[in-house]
């Protein structure tokens, strides 16, 4: 952990309290959906829990995020109520989107979670977009793109951080890179040593943190935040993890480095965390207790989502436009 | 005096340059939330390059009215995070051709939100573009694309004739809660005609019937509308009485105004300048051999653009596009 960092214990309180609900939504995810219960294409974030925690802790109900289709850690530490997501994953009618979206797509607005996306890359010109709104209205919100470090070699990255540093949107570019591009390593299709290095190519700060380090992520976070919150305009963070479950939930690993993906999961960042925070004085009660809480949440949002009844036909049809149009 | 004044200044004529211009300056001026993104768009940048956004930001500042980088999908992309939190933005992408590189923010996002989200978003954006043969500006700036979009849920698809339907069905659009595809003919913007009333809106998914006959129904939309104006004129010489619909609106189609014509007269021609193959053309013969089989006298005709690219030599891009020739003869085969 970056020992200088001073935070507020309620803040690294509620930082572990996001990961730990992310890390155990993922395990039962993982379960449930391996049980045949749930039928859903998952592609697990597990490893890199450290990252939205740390900076959804930056941002309020009125902050929005665009994330993509690895993003349930990103939905689920920004707010997206377990039950709602858990609906959404199983295909239900009382899901976010009733169904219609599934895991790919979850959006829940409440929580500002606008846009998840299944196309590597398009969660950031969109994310400018709300920025842009919010630059124009005059407000003071600010908007998070999740990404991971694949989607910095498609167009639509160069596009979206030109355009955000030529008009200094209120947005911060938060690439999570966890060393490989479905099953392609980063060094085999990245030109750049470090994603944040592209951030000097349109002028705005770039940094690099470990990602699996909630404090270094919390502080890069902060700044940013505060930065676009002024008005100052865009920053580049890339958070440096590893997915523990490959590109999509049942892959064979075969194209990962032998040993990398072990040595990574012994330096899992969840009860590393734990234990930092319980030497620093935390009780050890009081994490049980939250992590309790958590099982609970996720008990009642299994059952909630099993017992829901699927989308009725007629959903097939609505929701296309405005208004309904005659098939 | 006050009156004739009055009467003089309704029927002095406006270009489709103009129409485009007055209806988003009455959007801006009705709604804060209508906002405009594009290439060269703003008075800086000479207020767009035929125009049609000249005066607006001088008027409404450069905060709401943006030249944009040349960068297509991220004009697309903050036209739909804008609006998904309650925007109405006027997205220029300039020509139709250069739609293709924002591919997909059109067809996998704004058109699907609304649905993938279970309608707790929505992206009422307006994509304007032009485009059309007759500049000689070849294979990539002059293509009609219209059938990709009509044929991708979610999205409605507009193409206005004359510049008072571009006036009134571009407000439509930018009121409307869906995104929508609005395409200019390049070459008729200076066209003049008859101008719009102010505020009138042109609803959406309505065709007009631009002239009543009862031998046959002439199909079309955009800048093709008046070659079958040409052609209906001249079969009325020989007693031949030619409905002629202009459909406005793409997508969504109005099936019922195309099926009541059509079970009418008994025969239809559909034109347009996208190539013919796998176009709206065939959507709509489909559409009226599938309800109209035993009623229809003779086969659905289609009309459009030959199976190439647009060329660039004068007489190969003259010949690329329908001619006025071609419809009525298409239209004489119909009649036997």
């Amino acid at each position: 952990m970056t020992p200088e960092a001073r935070v507020d214990t309620a803040i690294l309180v509620d930082i572990y309290r996001r990961m730990a609900l992310i890390q155990r939504s993922d395990d039962r995810f993982r379960a449930v959906i391996k049980s045949g219960k749930i039928a859903a294409p998952y592609y697990s974030p597990r490893g890199q829990e450290a990252i939205p925690a740390a900076v959804s802790v930056n941002l309020t109900d009125d902050d929005t995020i665009c994330t993509i289709y690895r993003g349930v850690h990103d939905m689920l530490a920004k707010g997206v109520p377990s039950k709602l997501l858990w609906a959404e994953i199983a295909g239900r009618v009382t899901g976010t989107c009733k169904g219609k979206g599934g895991p790919m797509h979850i959006t829940h607005p409440k929580s500002g979670v606008m846009v998840t996306t299944g196309i590597v890359g398009s969660s950031m010109p969109i994310a400018n977009g709300l920025a842009l709104a919010s630059q124009i209205r005059g407000q003071k919100h600010v908007t998070v793109a999740y990404f991971g470090d694949g989607a910095s070699n498609i167009g639509a990255f160069h596009e979206a951080l030109n355009m955000a540093a030529v008009w200094k949107l209120p947005v911060i570019f938060v690439c999570q890179n966890n060393g490989y591009g479905e099953h392609t390593r980063y060094e085999l299709a990245t030109s750049a040593k470090q994603i944040s290095d592209r951030a000097i190519g349109y002028q705005m700060p770039g940094v690099t943190v470990d990602g699996n380090d909630p404090l270094a992520v919390y502080a890069e976070a902060r700044k940013a935040v505060a930065r676009a919150r002024a008005g100052e305009g865009p920053t580049l963070i890339e958070a440096k993890t590893f997915r523990f479950h490959g590109h999509v939930f049942g892959d064979a690993d075969a194209y990962m480095v032998p040993g990398e993906k072990e040595a990574a999961m012994a330096r899992d960042p969840v009860p590393r965390f734990r234990s930092w925070l319980i030497e620093g004085g935390v009780a050890e009660s009081q994490i049980a207790e939250l992590e309790a809480a958590i099982d609970r949440e996720i008990d009642e949002a299994v059952a909630f989502a099993l017992d829901s009844a699927p989308p009725d036909l007629s959903e097939l049809h609505t929701d296309v436009l405005a208004e309904e149009v005659m098939q | 005096m006050s009156t004739t004044a009055t009467m003089l200044e309704k029927v002095k004529p406006m270009n489709t340059i103009q129409a485009v211009n007055l209806a988003l300056d009455d959007a801006m001026g009705l709604d804060p939330n209508v906002i405009l993104l594009g290439e060269d768009i703003a008075d800086g940048q000479e207020g767009g390059i035929v125009g049609v956004t000249k005066g607006l930001s001088t008027k409404y500042g450069n905060s709401r009215v943006r030249s944009t980088p040349i960068s297509e999908q991220a004009i697309i992309g903050a036209a739909i995070g804008a609006a998904i939190v309650g925007m109405r933005p006027v997205a220029e992408i300039m020509l139709m051709n250069f739609t293709t590189v924002a591919m997909d923010m059109i067809v996998n996002h704004a058109a699907k939100l609304r649905y993938m989200s279970g309608g707790q978003t929505h992206v009422p954006i307006t994509i304007r573009t032009m485009t059309g043969a007759g500049f000689g500006t070849g294979g990539q700036h002059a293509d009609y694309l219209e059938a990709w979009f009509a044929h991708t849920p979610g999205m409605k698809v507009v193409a206005p004739s004359s510049p008072a339907d571009a006036y009134g069905l571009m407000l439509s659009c930018i009121f409307d809660d869906d995104p929508c595809l609005f395409i200019e003919n390049m070459p008729t913007y200076w066209n003049p005609g008859a101008p719009p009333q102010k505020g009138q809106r042109i609803p959406l998914g309505k065709a007009n019937i631009l002239r009543e006959g009862s031998d046959v129904t002439l199909i079309s939309y955009s800048r093709t509308v008046h070659d079958c104006a040409v052609v209906a004129d001249k079969l009325a010489q020989e007693g031949i009485r030619v409905e002629l619909i202009d459909l406005r609106t793409i997508s969504p189609l109005d099936e019922a105004t195309l099926l009541k014509s059509v079970a009418k007269t008994g025969r239809a021609v559909v034109v347009h300048e996208a190539v013919r193959k796998f176009g709206v053309g065939a959507e709509i013969a489909s559409l009226l051999h599938e309800n109209l089989f035993g009623q229809l006298k003779a086969p659905v005709q289609r009309v459009g653009s030959n199976h190439s690219p647009v060329p660039f030599a004068k007489p190969l891009e003259m010949a690329f596009v329908p001619q006025q020739a071609g419809i009525e003869a298409a239209v004489r085969k119909t009649l036997g």
